[in-house]
C-alpha cells in the first residue's frame, strides 16, 4: 500500500492542526495535548512511511502533484508535493526521531506547567519541518522553512522568562534570517529567470534540464554563471539553518531551550534541513561544473564553507565545560562534514551522514538532557562526573553515541557515513585541503568526545547534582535505548560494500573503488584522539570543580580563545552588532535634524515672510499715511507759534499783509 | 490841487494817525481810539468820493456811512465790554500782558 | 440589489451614524458605542453586498453611480469601483470596527470620538469609490478634520503640537494637489478620473499644458500625495501624530488613511502622469528603498513602541512605493517585464490590505497595553509579559510575526511577491531593500524580547485580562491576518485581472 501523492498534505497537516488544537485547548488537561501530538506524529510517521514505500518502488520515478495558489496575471503561482527517496527518507527520519524526542519530554517536562504550550510548539515544528522536506515547490519549502524558524524561535524561547533564553531565541532567529533573505533573494532570481519555482513539472521545473542549462548559459556580474549566483544565494539560506560558519553562532546559544528542545534543533530536524536543501538544489549547484571559465563554481564554496566549520566546531569543542555546548559545537562540526561532502558532489554521504548523525546526535543530547535532568539541571561537566554507576542506562546509551559521533570503527553508524564523506573529499579533484581539514577534525572529534565522556561518567561526583543523581523514568531511557540501537544499525545502510542508501538516493551513483588506506588511515586518527583524551582526562579524572583543564595547563592561550569560540560573538557585536546600532542612530539623527530640521526651515520660513509682509505693510505702505498726519501735526505746531496771543503782533502781521497785497496790487498790475 | 484830492490826503494822514496809534499804543482804551480814527478815516473817504464822484445827487455815501457809524458804535460798545473784562482779569488794561491766547 | 445606490449608502452610512451621534447631545456612553459599532459595521454588510455583487473578471468601474453636480464646472457626482477600490473598501470595513472597538475600554468620552471616527470612516469610503476630483479631493480633505480633533483632544502628550504637525504638513501636501488639478481643469475642462487618464495615456495632457506645464503639475500631485502615504523623506509628521493619536484613530490612520495615499498614486499619478512617472521613477525608487531600509532602522532606535510601529509603517509602506515605481519605471522598457510587472503590482495591493489590517493590529496591542500601564508605551515599561497575560501574548504574537513577514501570515505573500516584481524589473533595488527585511525583524524582534520576555517587571505584573471588545476585535484582525496568509488568492482574485491589464499597458 502506498501514499497517493495528492494525499501528501496529510503527513504535515497532521502535527499542524494537533499544534492548532492543543493551542486552543484548556490548559487545564496538559496529557491531552501532548497525546494528541503524538498521535499525530505518529500518524504523520505511518504515512510518511508509506510514501517511503511507494517511493522506494521506483526511485527513478518521481511521485509530483502541483496545485494552484493563487492565480497571478495569466499564470499562477503554483506550488506542490514531491514524493521521492530523498524527501520521504528524511520525512521517516524526522517523524521517528521526532516521536522519541516527544516521548523522551513527556518525562522531561513532567513538571512544567507549560507542557501544553511546548507540545503546541513541538508539533507545529514538526509539520513545518515534514513540509519542508516533501515539498515540491521552493516557494513551499521557504513558507515552511520559515516556520521551522518561527518553531525554533518559540522553542529556544520557552524559557522566555530567562533573559538568556530570550536572547538566544532572537539570536537564533535573526542569524538565520540573514541566511534566509540570500534563500529569499535566491527564489525571486530563480522565479525571474525560469518562471517557477517548481522543482520537478514534467520538464518545466527548475532542477530539469531546460532550466538548468538556461541558467548554466546565462552570465552575471563578476562572469558568474546565473546558476552559480542563484545556487551561492540558496546556500546563504542553508549555512544559515545548518550553523555554518560565520552564520553558526546561534546554534550553541540555542542550548538554552529545553534539552529535548536542542535535541531536536541540534540533531536531526531543524538543523538538516539546510544540508536538505543543498541535496535537494543538487542539480542546481552542479549545473556550473561543466563551465571552465567561471570564476569559482557554487560546490566549491559549499566545499570550503563545509570544511572550516567542520575543524572550527571540533577545535571549540575542545574547550567548551557545558555539555550541551560541547555537543552543539560537535554538531557545527558535524554539519560541516554534511556540507564538505555535498560540496564535493557526493550529496548522498551527506544525507547518509545526516540521517546516522540524527540517530545519535539525538542520541547524545537526549542522554545529556537525561543526566541533565537527573542531577538537577546542571549542565557544567566539571561539577558532574562519576554517574556511570548511577546511571548506568544513559552511561551505556551516551558511550555507543559517543563512539559513533567520534566514528570508533566498524560497529557504529557514524564510522560508515564519515568513511563515506573522507572518501568524497579524498577524490576531490579542485583541492586537497579540505580531505586534510576534515581528517584533522576526525582525531579532534575523538579526542573531545572522550573527554566528555570521561568527564561527565569517570572518576566521582563533584558537585551535589551528581552525588544525589538517579536514573530517568523509563519513558526517558526507553527512547535513548530505541536511538542507541538505530545508531548501530544505521551503519548498515550505506557501508562500502553494500551502499544501499546511496544508490537509492541516486539511482546513478556509482561507488568508487579503493578506500582500504583512507579507512586505515582514520581508524589510526580516531585511536590517536581517543588515546589522547583518554590520557589526559579519563586516567587521572579531575578531582575538584576548580582545578584546571588539563589542555590549559598545556597551551593556555590555544585553550582560552577555543573557550572564546574563537571571539566570533564579540567581533559580531563589535561590527555587526555595532554597524546596526550606529546606523540606526544615524537614521534618526537623519530625521530630526535634516528632515524635521528642513520642515522647521520651511516653518521659519514661513515666520520669516509673515515678519517681512508685516514689516513691509507697516513700514511701506502705512507710512506715507504716518508721514501726512506728522506733517500736518508739525505744520499746525509751526504755524501754532504765530498765535502769540501778542494783539500787537496780529495787526502788524494786518498790517503787513496789508502792505504786501498792496503792493502785490500795485506792482503786478492786477487790475 | 482838487478838493477830492485834498480830502483823500486828509483822511490818508487820518488813517495813518489811527494806525500808528493802533500799533504802538499799549493801552486798550488808546487802541481802540485808533481803530475809530482808522474807521473813521475810511468813512471820509465814502464821503469825499461820493461828493466829488459821478452821481453826487443820490444819497448813497451818506447811507454807507450812517450804517458805518451805526456798526461803529456796536463794535465800540463791544471793544469798550473787551477792555473792561480785560481790566477785570488783570487789574490794567496793557495789551503787551494780555497773552493768554497763545497758541 | 443592483438598482440600489450601494456605494453612496457605503459613504453615507457612516456619515448617517456620525449625524445621528451629533444629534443626540445627551446620549450615555454606552447607547453611544454601540451606535458607532453598529454604524461602522454597515461598511461590511455593505462591503459583503458588493462583494457577491462584484464581477472580478471585468477590469472597468461597477456599480456606477454618475449625476451631474455643479454644472458649470462640469463637475459630476461619480461614484464607482473596481477591484483595487473593493479591496480597500474591504479593508476598511475591518479596520473601522476594530477601531471603534478599540475605544470600549477607554475612559472618557465616547460620543464625540465615536462621532468622529464615523465621519473619518466615511470620508475615506469615499475617497476609495469617488471617481471626480472635487468630490474625491472633498473626502479627502474632510477626513482630515476629524483626525485632526481625534488627535488634538483625545491625543496622548505632546498631542497639540502632532496634530497641528499633522494637519499642517498634509494640508500644505493637499494644497499643491489641489493647485495641480486646477491647472488640469483649465487645460481639460473635466474633473472626470477616467477621462482625465485616457488623456494621460494619450498625451494629451502633456500636450495641453507645455512641458514644463506638465512637469510643475505633476510634481505638485506628487508631493500632495507623498507626503500622505508618506515617501521618504516626507515622512516627519507620522511618527509624532502616531505616537500621539489615540488608539482607535491611529488604527484608521494607519489601517485607512495611509492607503488613501497610495491609492491616489495608483488612481491618479500613475494613469494621468504615466512618461512623467516614468521618468522621475529612477529617484522616486531610491527614495522608496531608503524609506523601506532607513524606516527599519529608525525603529530599531526607538524607544517607544509607538514610535517604532510609525517608523515600521514608513517600512511596510516604502514596499508598496517601491513596487509601483519600479513597475512605472519599466514601462516600454526592453525588457519584457509582465510577468514581473504584475507580480508587483499584486504584491503591493495584497500588501495594502495587509499593512492595512497588520498595522491596526499592532497599533491596537499597543494601545491594550498603554491602557492598562497608564499611557505608557515604552519598551523598558514592560517585561515578561507573556506570562501574566498569554492570551493577548499570543494575539500579539501573530501580529509581530505577520508585520515581520513570516509565511503562513498576510505579510509575506505581499512581501514576496514585491519582491520578485522588484527584482525581475530593477535587481539593485531588490538587493539594497533587502537589509530592511533584516532589520524589520530585529526590531520586531527586540521589541518582543522587551515587552513579552524575560522576568515579569514594569506594568506587566498586574496586567488586566483582555475584555471582550478587545478580544473581539484583535480576533477578528488577527484572521484576517492568517487569511490572506493561507488563502492569498481569496484577495488576488478580486484585483487579478486588474492588475492583469495594468501590466499588459505597459508592454504594448
Amino acid at each position: 500500500m502506498h501514499l497517493p501523492v495528492q494525499l501528501t498534505w496529510l503527513i504535515p497537516a497532521l502535527p499542524a492542526v494537533a499544534a492548532a488544537v492543543i493551542a486552543a485547548v484548556p490548559a487545564r488537561r496538559p496529557g491531552l495535548g501532548a497525546g494528541l501530538a503524538l498521535a499525530a506524529l505518529a500518524g504523520s510517521l505511518i504515512l510518511a512511511l508509506l510514501a517511503l514505500a511507494g517511493a522506494l518502488a521506483d526511485p527513478a520515478a518521481r511521485l509530483i502533484h502541483t496545485f494552484t495558489w493563487f492565480d497571478l496575471g495569466h499564470g499562477a503561482i503554483r506550488l506542490g508535493w514531491l514524493l521521492d527517496p530523498l524527501g520521504t527518507l528524511l520525512a521517516v527520519m524526522v517523524a521517528t526521531v521526532g516521536l522519541l524526542i516527544f516521548t523522551f519530554s513527556l518525562g522531561y517536562l513532567r513538571d512544567d506547567p507549560r507542557a501544553k504550550q511546548f507540545f503546541c510548539f513541538l508539533s507545529l515544528f514538526a509539520g513545518a519541518m515534514l513540509g519542508l522536506l516533501l515539498a515540491n515547490s521552493l516557494l513551499l519549502l521557504f513558507l515552511c522553512w520559515e516556520l521551522v524558524g518561527l518553531a525554533s524561535y518559540l522553542l529556544i524561547g520557552f524559557w522566555f522568562q530567562r533573559p538568556a533564553a530570550a536572547r538566544a531565541a532572537r539570536k537564533a532567529f535573526i542569524t538565520t534570517r540573514i541566511g534566509d533573505l540570500g534563500l529569499l533573494l535566491g527564489l525571486v532570481w530563480l522565479q525571474d529567470a525560469t518562471g517557477t519555482l517548481l522543482l520537478f513539472d514534467g520538464g518545466r521545473g527548475v532542477l530539469e534540464t531546460e532550466a538548468l542549462g538556461a541558467l548554466a548559459g546565462a552570465s552575471t556580474v563578476g562572469g558568474l554563471a546565473v546558476s552559480t549566483a542563484i545556487g551561492l544565494l540558496l546556500f546563504c539560506g542553508a549555512a544559515g539553518k545548518s550553523g555554518q560558519v560565520p552564520l553558526h553562532v546561534w546554534l550553541p546559544d540555542a542550548m538554552e531551550g529545553p534539552t529535548p528542545v536542542s535535541a531536536l534543533i541540534h540533531a536531526a530536524p531543524m538543523v538538516a534541513a539546510g544540508v536538505f536543501l543543498v541535496a535537494r538544489v543538487y542539480p542546481l549547484l552542479a549545473a556550473d561544473l561543466a563551465l571552465a571559465s567561471v570564476p569559482v563554481h557554487a560546490l566549491t564554496v559549499v566545499a570550503t564553507v563545509g570544511a572550516i566549520t567542520a575543524l572550527f566546531g571540533a577545535a571549540v569543542a575542545v574547550a567548551q565545560d557545558d555539555i550541551k555546548r560541547v555537543l552543539a559545537f560537535s554538531t557545527v562540526s558535524q554539519l560541516g562534514y554534511m556540507m564538505l561532502a555535498a560540496g564535493t558532489g557526493a550529496w548522498t554521504a551527506a544525507i547518509f551522514h545526516l540521517l546516522t548523525h540524527a540517530c545519535f546526535q539525538a542520541l547524545l543530547f537526549l542522554s545529556a538532557g537525561s543526566v541533565i535532568h537527573a542531577t538537577h539541571h546542571e549542565q557544567d561537566i566539571r561539577r558532574l562526573g562519576g554517574l556511570r554507576r548511577r546511571l548506568p542506562v544513559t552511561c551505556a546509551t551516551f558511550t555507543i553515541g559517543m563512539m559513533a559521533l567520534a566514528g570508533v570503527p566498524f560497529l557504529f553508524s557514524g564510522f560508515w557515513s564519515k568513511e563515506a564523506i573522507l572518501h568524497a573529499a579524498h577524490g576531490w579533484s579542485v583541492s586537497a585541503l579540505p580531505f586534510h581539514v576534515a581528517l584533522a577534525a576526525v582525531a579532534l572529534t575523538a579526542f573531545y568526545m572522550t573527554r566528555l565522556l570521561a568527564e561527565v561518567f569517570a572518576g566521582a561526583p563533584r558537585g551535589h547534582g551528581a552525588e544525589t543523581a538517579h536514573e530517568s523514568p523509563a519513558v526517558m531511557t526507553i527512547p535513548l535505548v530505541l536511538l542507541a540501537a538505530a545508531s548501530i544499525g544505521l551503519g548498515f545502510l550505506g557501508t562500502p560494500w553494500w551502499p544501499w542508501l546511496q544508490s537509492t538516493l541516486d539511482p546513478a551513483f556509482q561507488p568508487e573503488p579503493g578506500g582500504a588506506g583512507l579507512m586505515a588511515v582514520s581508524i589510526a586518527l580516531v585511536a590517536a584522539g581517543i588515546l589522547a583524551g583518554w590520557s589526559r582526562y579519563g586516567r587521572l579524572p579531575r578531582t575538584s570543580p576548580e582545578a584546571a583543564d588539563p589542555l590549559a595547563r598545556i597551551v593556555p592561550r590555544l585553550h582560552r580563545a577555543l573557550a572564546a569560540r574563537l571571539g566570533c560573538d564579540e567581533l559580531y557585536a563589535a561590527t555587526f552588532g555595532r554597524l546596526c546600532t550606529a546606523l540606526a542612530a544615524a537614521t534618526t539623527a537623519l530625521d530630526r535634524s535634516v528632515w524635521d530640521g528642513c520642515i522647521r526651515l520651511l516653518a521659519q520660513l514661513g515666520a520669516y515672510t509673515g515678519l517681512v509682509s508685516r514689516e513691509t505693510d507697516e513700514d511701506v505702505l502705512n507710512s506715507g499715511f504716518n508721514a501726512a498726519g506728522d506733517g500736518l501735526r508739525a505744520g499746525g505746531r509751526a504755524y501754532s507759534r504765530t498765535q502769540t496771543g501778542d494783539a500787537h503782533g496780529y495787526v502788524w502781521m494786518l498790517a503787513a499783509g496789508f502792505v504786501l497785497v498792496t503792493l502785490a496790487v500795485l506792482l503786478g498790475g492786477v487790475r | 490841487m482838487s478838493p477830492l484830492q485834498a480830502c483823500l490826503l486828509f483822511s490818508s494822514a487820518l488813517f495813518s494817525l489811527g494806525l500808528i496809534a493802533v500799533l504802538v499804543r499799549s493801552n486798550a482804551i488808546l487802541v481802540l481810539l485808533g481803530v475809530e480814527l482808522m474807521l473813521n478815516a475810511a468813512n471820509l473817504n465814502f464821503i469825499a468820493f461820493w461828493r466829488y464822484g459821478p452821481a453826487p445827487a443820490e444819497g448813497h455815501g451818506v447811507v454807507f456811512v450812517v450804517f458805518a457809524l451805526a456798526v461803529a458804535a456796536a463794535e465800540a460798545a463791544v471793544g469798550l465790554a473787551l477792555v473792561i473784562a480785560l481790566h477785570r482779569h488783570q487789574r490794567n488794561v496793557r495789551l503787551g500782558e494780555a497773552r493768554r491766547l497763545r497758541g | 440589489m443592483n438598482s440600489w445606490p450601494l456605494l453612496s449608502l457605503l459613504v453615507l452610512a457612516p456619515w448617517s451614524g456620525a449625524v445621528l451621534l451629533g444629534l443626540r447631545p445627551g446620549l450615555g456612553d454606552r447607547a453611544s458605542r454601540w451606535l458607532g459599532l453598529a454604524f461602522s459595521l454597515s461598511t461590511a454588510a455593505l462591503g459583503a453586498v458588493l462583494l457577491t455583487d462584484f464581477d472580478p473578471t471585468r477590469i472597468g468601474l461597477q456599480f456606477v453611480e454618475r449625476h451631474a453636480w455643479i454644472r458649470s464646472l462640469k463637475v459630476h457626482y461619480h461614484l464607482g469601483l473596481d477591484g483595487l477600490s473593493l479591496v480597500l473598501v474591504l479593508l476598511t470595513a475591518a479596520v473601522a470596527p476594530a477601531a471603534q472597538l478599540a475605544g470600549w475600554g477607554r475612559a472618557g468620552p465616547t460620543r464625540v470620538p465615536n462621532l468622529l471616527l464615523l465621519f473619518l470612516q466615511g470620508a475615506a469610503l469615499g475617497v476609495f469609490v469617488a471617481q471626480d476630483f472635487v468630490l474625491w479631493f472633498t473626502c479627502w480633505e474632510l477626513s482630515l478634520v476629524p483626525a485632526y480633533f481625534l488627535i488634538r483632544l483625545w491625543g496622548g502628550p505632546g498631542a497639540t503640537r502632532a496634530a497641528y504637525q499633522f494637519v499642517v504638513y498634509t494640508i500644505g501636501g493637499s494644497a499643491f494637489l489641489l493647485a495641480g488639478f486646477a491647472a488640469l481643469f483649465a487645460v481639460t475642462g473635466t474633473f472626470d478620473f477616467a477621462q482625465l487618464a485616457q488623456l494621460g495615456r494619450d498625451g494629451a495632457l502633456a500636450a495641453q499644458l507645455g512641458p514644463w506645464g506638465v512637469r510643475v503639475v505633476f510634481a505638485g500631485v506628487l508631493l500632495g500625495l507623498a507626503v500622505k502615504v508618506p515617501l521618504w523623506p516626507f515622512h516627519t509628521w507620522l511618527p509624532p501624530a502616531y505616537a500621539a493619536a489615540p488608539t482607535g484613530t491611529v488604527m484608521l490612520l494607519t489601517g485607512v488613511l495611509s492607503k488613501m495615499g497610495m491609492y491616489g498614486f495608483l488612481r491618479l499619478l500613475w494613469p494621468l502622469f504615466p512618461a512623467q512617472l516614468q521618468a522621475a521613477a529612477p529617484a522616486l525608487l531610491a527614495l522608496a528603498v531608503a524609506g523601506i531600509v532607513l524606516g527599519a532602522w529608525a525603529a530599531l532606535r526607538q524607544e517607544d513602541l509607538r514610535r517604532m510601529l510609525a517608523y515600521s509603517s514608513i517600512n511596510h509602506l516604502g514596499y508598496c512605493l517601491a513596487a509601483l515605481f519600479a513597475v512605472a519605471a519599466a514601462a516600454g522598457g526592453e525588457r519584457p517585464a509582465a510577468e514581473a510587472a504584475t507580480a508587483a503590482l499584486a504584491g503591493l495591493v495584497l500588501q495594502l490590505f495587509n499593512h492595512g489590517v497588520t498595522a491596526a493590529a499592532l497599533f491596537l496591542c499597543a494601545g491594550i497595553l498603554e491602557a492598562r500601564a497608564g499611557g505608557r508605551s515604552g519598551l523598558g515599561d514592560f517585561g515578561g509579559l507573556r506570562a501574566t497575560a498569554p492570551a493577548f501574548a499570543a494575539f500579539a504574537g501573530v501580529a509581530f510575526f505577520a508585520s515581520l513577514g513570516l509565511p503562513g501570515l498576510s505579510g509575506f505573500v505581499g512581501e514576496f511577491l514585491v519582491f520578485r516584481g522588484l527584482f525581475g524589473l530593477h535587481p539593485a533595488a531588490a538587493v539594497l531593500a533587502l537589509p530592511g527585511l533584516l532589520a524589520t525583524a530585529q526590531f520586531l524582534l527586540t521589541a518582543w524580547r522587551r515587552v513579552f520576555h524575560g522576568p515579569v517587571q514594569g506594568a506587566a505584573a498586574d496586567f488586566a485580562p483582555l475584555t471582550a471588545a478587545e478580544k473581539t476585535a484583535l480576533a477578528l484582525l488577527t484572521g484576517l491576518m492568517v487569511l490572506p496568509g493561507v488563502a492569498p488568492g481569496l484577495l488576488t482574485s478580486l484585483t487579478n485581472p486588474l492588475v492583469t491589464a495594468w501590466a499588459g499597458h505597459l508592454t504594448r
